[in-house]
């Protein structure tokens, strides 16, 4: 894999506040990566830099083993899409998409041609003659993936170009543009706040918190094995438990001790959170030698659909609670309601710890 | 490494270069036609005579001489008592208008706009013919003289009523009809929801009028000179300096005194209108008035009233100029409309102002909206940008008269190598654009601050030119802008006396002028004619343009449709 993109120890300040501090990144070629992170994290600046459009206050960006840290938008190579769609609200749609052709001396011709191509790729083949005004949102946004892949750009910029679309568009949208990217090869970057729409369609995702770099990982690893307690709380839901870690790898959370993966960089003794997932804690055919069996009581259980949300406190650790995810199927199987007890087990392989 | 710690920036762009240059051209211009004949001013205020530097004498000589000084007292009461008359009134009018079921709303809306295409004489004009020496309601005075305080007053809540309607019209059209709700389902009086919900929410667009009117009225040149009799008033104390007695020093410090209150206003009324951003803000629910009876029949009387006001006064001055020999032959003729035998140019000054204030809107709405866009557009620069920012702003606190006189010492000067512009169209077009840049400049950014800010980035990422996607999304995007900013500035041209009256030769006399100068000689009627024309070219002008608004832009701007 050759790297197409590498960012080297990029910084942005505006004044005293730190927006971006010695970030240094590698995208390889047609890699879709999203930088994912809460707002404020820096995720856009990242990308509005990549991009030239505020620039940097340190570092280097490569493109294509190309510098590019100093030039200016107009002379880096990339199409970009933007959450207000930036479409040019007086022009025709296939104006719109030819936008960038037309500059570039081409004939008529052959603009139409491209113009109807890139409709067609965007499943908007009849578009071309209206306004912008006249589409949906969904059908906007499609308009601006157009216009921002007529030049053939080699890098493909999403700054949250799904947020201000309806659910529904939206889920449809991702596995479009997911597509469209997979068969163009185009190297993308999607900046999101949506950890959803991060994991379903990102081949890495970077998450970004306070102007720096969490982790980076396939969503796979970012979801099982999150690098910071920040990770496991943004991507998501965790559950964190005070502990202390009484051996390397075991942790003591009031009267009980849970076998943990064996920790290297932790001391013992030290104060640790443990952490696992909600859909993690088993329930069903424990064996009798199960690890890490903790019997609870049912506090509180909050319907969401096709599964239900317990709060289930901890028996022999008073205050501690847990949240688990119950399937409907569960719920029946096991007749469990509120003040039910019963056995759940963490499966060590499932926890993680981190420093509290 | 040590580069990379340095600050890189990002090597510029030909756009970036181009915007850049054309920024320094727009502040160097505008330091030109604004900044510098207003230093000029202030420079001259600290000269005698034969310009030499005397320090503070000529402010001494001014504070200690009473009659000069009593201007300024004077200017002050008679700005006061118009605010105080003219803010209540416009206050209830715009309520009529925004929240109450009046019947033919857009004839009383357009009513109260009339005073605004005509040139602040004309009112001066009216009253002189209603209660003048020779007036017909002269004998309600009861031996008062309409010439001075009263008859500047009255004239002044004419000129002014439309400029405070605007404001508080605006002020109060942004209701949030959920305050209402609340107040009602909590069971609080009409009263009290006047006194908790209505006021507060138009406190600031009231304090904006007060002190636009304010402004206005301390500024103001034609209808003191025309109605003011021995009544002195700063703006006319300059001009008697200027023109009268020909020290200039003395009119410059007479301008800075005039100065001193315009900008002070201004400055306040900047800070209140940041504040009012911030309260717009939420998302509000619209407020429809509903019907209701006894309120809507008092309010339909009141605006009646207020209206019937505004047309007699536009009627009189109609009426005046078209009669023989007021009062005693009050036969109807054209003869006053033959200009020629009152003033040598006749006719001539009215297309003068026709050329005058075409060239304004031409020239002035291309530079306000290129330069507006240059402003908002060019990445860093901040200083540049800074300046051209604060020499945006400063003509709106600077009284017409003030900048004219700053213009005679700047360009009238003898080293200035602009000084061929003296005495031509170009300087009365060139001031005229100047005086009122600030409206123009600020019509233009926020219309371009309500179109996506990421127009130039996506062109950017396209490799097409800034200055393409300009004429090719920006500016079309904005016409009804654009012609906002035309019309506004073509129609203060048309009536604009203040600025210009330092600036005229005797070839390119604007009608404005030319009617302060019939009046002047004694022809009330003929003064009042050239009034009429100018009302009419301007009303004229402003009706092509809503009805262009409505269906033309409709036409070319079919984007805009759903």
């Amino acid at each position: 894999m050759t790297n197409y993109l590498e960012v080297r120890s990029l910084s942005k300040r505006f004044g005293d506040f730190t927006a971006l501090g010695n970030i240094s990144l590698d995208i390889a070629e047609g890699e879709f990566v999203c930088f994912l992170g809460p707002s404020g994290c820096g995720k856009t600046t990242l990308l509005r830099a990549i991009a030239g459009l505020d620039p940097q206050t340190s570092g280097t960006i490569r493109q294509k083993g190309r510098d590019v840290s100093a030039l200016p938008p107009a002379q880096r190579d990339f199409g970009i899409v933007f959450q207000s769609y930036a479409l040019f609200p007086n022009l025709t749609v296939a104006d719109n998409v030819g936008y960038g052709l037309v500059s570039r001396r081409q004939d008529r011709g052959a603009i139409a041609r491209r113009v109807s191509e890139l409709l067609t790729l965007v499943g908007l083949p009849d578009a071309g003659p209206k306004y912008p005004a006249q589409l949906s949102g969904g059908q906007q946004q499609r308009v601006a993936l157009a216009r921002a892949l007529a030049t053939s750009p080699g890098l493909l910029l999403l700054d949250e170009p799904l947020s201000a679309l309806d659910a529904r568009v939206r889920l449809r949208l991702r596995h479009e543009i997911k597509a469209l990217q997979r068969s163009l090869g185009v190297t993308t970057i999607m900046v999101t706040h949506d950890q959803e729409e991060a994991l379903t369609m990102a081949d890495r995702i970077v998450v970004m918190n306070h102007g720096a770099i969490e982790q980076v990982g396939t969503p796979q690893e970012i979801y099982r094995r999150p690098a910071t307690a920040f990770v496991a709380d943004f991507v998501g839901s965790m559950n964190f438990l005070a502990g202390t870690l009484e051996a390397a790898d075991r942790v003591r959370i009031g009267g009980l001790s849970f076998a943990c993966p064996a920790q290297e960089g932790l001391a013992v003794g030290s104060a640790v959170r443990l952490s696992v997932r909600p859909e993690d804690v088993r329930v069903r055919d424990l064996p009798a030698d199960v690890a890490n069996r903790v019997a609870v009581e049912v506090a509180d259980l909050d319907f969401v659909g096709a599964f239900c949300r317990a709060t289930l406190s901890v028996q022999g650790a008073a205050g501690v609670s847990l949240t688990a995810d119950f399937s409907s199927n569960l719920m029946r199987d096991l007749g469990v309601d509120t003040g039910t007890r019963l056995d759940v087990a963490l499966p060590p392989d499932r926890l993680r710890v981190y420093a509290a | 490494m040590s580069l990379a710690l340095s600050t890189p920036g990002v090597r510029m762009s030909r756009d970036d270069l181009l915007m850049r240059g054309g920024l320094v051209v727009l502040a160097g211009l505008l330091l030109l036609i604004v900044g510098l004949p207003l230093w000029a001013l202030l420079a001259k205020g600290f000269e005698d005579r034969d310009g030499k530097f005397i320090g503070l004498a000529n402010y001494l000589a001014y504070f200690s001489t009473p009659a000069l000084f009593n201007s300024a007292l004077n200017s002050f009461h008679v700005a006061l008592a118009s605010t105080l008359i003219v803010v209540p009134l416009a206050f209830l009018y715009a309520y009529a208008l925004t929240r109450t079921c009046l019947p033919a709303r857009w004839l009383f809306q357009g009513i109260s706009l009339i005073p605004i295409f005509a040139p602040s004489l004309l009112p001066g004009l009216a009253l002189i013919y209603l209660f003048g020496t020779q007036g017909f309601f002269k004998a309600l005075l009861g031996g008062g003289s309409i010439y001075g305080f009263d008859g500047i007053v009255i004239a002044q809540v004419f000129y002014c009523f439309p400029h405070a309607t605007l404001i508080l019209v605006t002020a109060l059209a942004t209701a949030d009809a959920r305050l209402y709700e609340a107040a009602d389902v909590l069971g609080a009086s009409k009263l009290r929801v006047f006194f908790t919900v209505t006021l507060p929410g138009a406190k600031y667009g009231l304090i904006s009028a007060a002190l636009v009117v304010f402004t206005l009225v301390i500024t103001d040149f034609g209808i003191a000179k025309v109605i003011g009799g021995n009544f002195n008033v700063l703006a006319t104390d300059v001009y008697k300096q200027v023109i009268g007695q020909q020290n200039f020093s003395m009119g410059a410090v007479v301008g800075m005194v005039l100065l001193a209150p315009a900008a002070l206003a201004f400055v306040v009324d900047r800070l209140v209108q940041r504040k009012q951003v911030a309260l717009l803000t939420a998302r509000a629910v619209p407020l429809i008035p509903r019907p209701k009876l006894g309120r809507d029949l008092f309010f339909t009387l009141f605006c009646t009233l207020v209206s019937c006001g505004i047309v007699a006064i536009l009627g009189m001055a109609i009426w005046g100029s078209l009669i023989k020999y007021w009062p005693y032959n009050l036969s109807l003729t054209w003869a006053n409309y033959h200009f020629e035998t009152f003033d040598a140019n006749g006719w001539e000054s009215y297309f003068n102002s026709l050329r005058m204030a075409a060239g304004a809107a031409i020239f002035g709405t291309a530079l306000m909206f290129t330069g507006a866009w240059l402003n908002e557009k060019t990445r860093g620069f901040g200083a540049i940008r800074g300046a051209v920012q604060l020499l945006a702003f400063l003509p709106m606190a600077v009284p017409g008269i003030v900048l004219g006189l700053g213009y005679i010492f700047f360009f009238n000067a003898p080293g200035n190598p602009l000084n061929f512009l003296y005495a031509t169209m170009a300087i009365l077009v060139i001031n005229t654009v100047a005086h009122f840049y600030t409206v123009g400049h600020l019509t233009a950014t926020t219309a371009l601050k309500q179109i996506d800010p990421e127009f130039e980035a996506v062109s950017a990422s396209l490799k097409v030119p800034i200055w393409k996607t300009f004429a090719r999304v920006t500016a079309p995007i904005c016409l009804p802008a654009i012609l906002d900013i035309a019309i506004y500035l073509f129609v203060n041209a048309m009536t604009t006396v203040s600025s210009v009256i330092f600036l005229y030769a005797p070839d390119t006399k604007l009608a404005s002028v030319a009617a302060v100068n019939i009046e002047e000689a004694g022809t009330t009627a003929a003064a009042a004619a050239l009034c009429v024309v100018i009302v009419m070219t301007s009303a004229t002008v402003k009706a092509l343009h809503i009805l262009a608004d409505r269906f033309l832009l409709g036409r070319l701007q079919a984007w805009r449709r759903r």
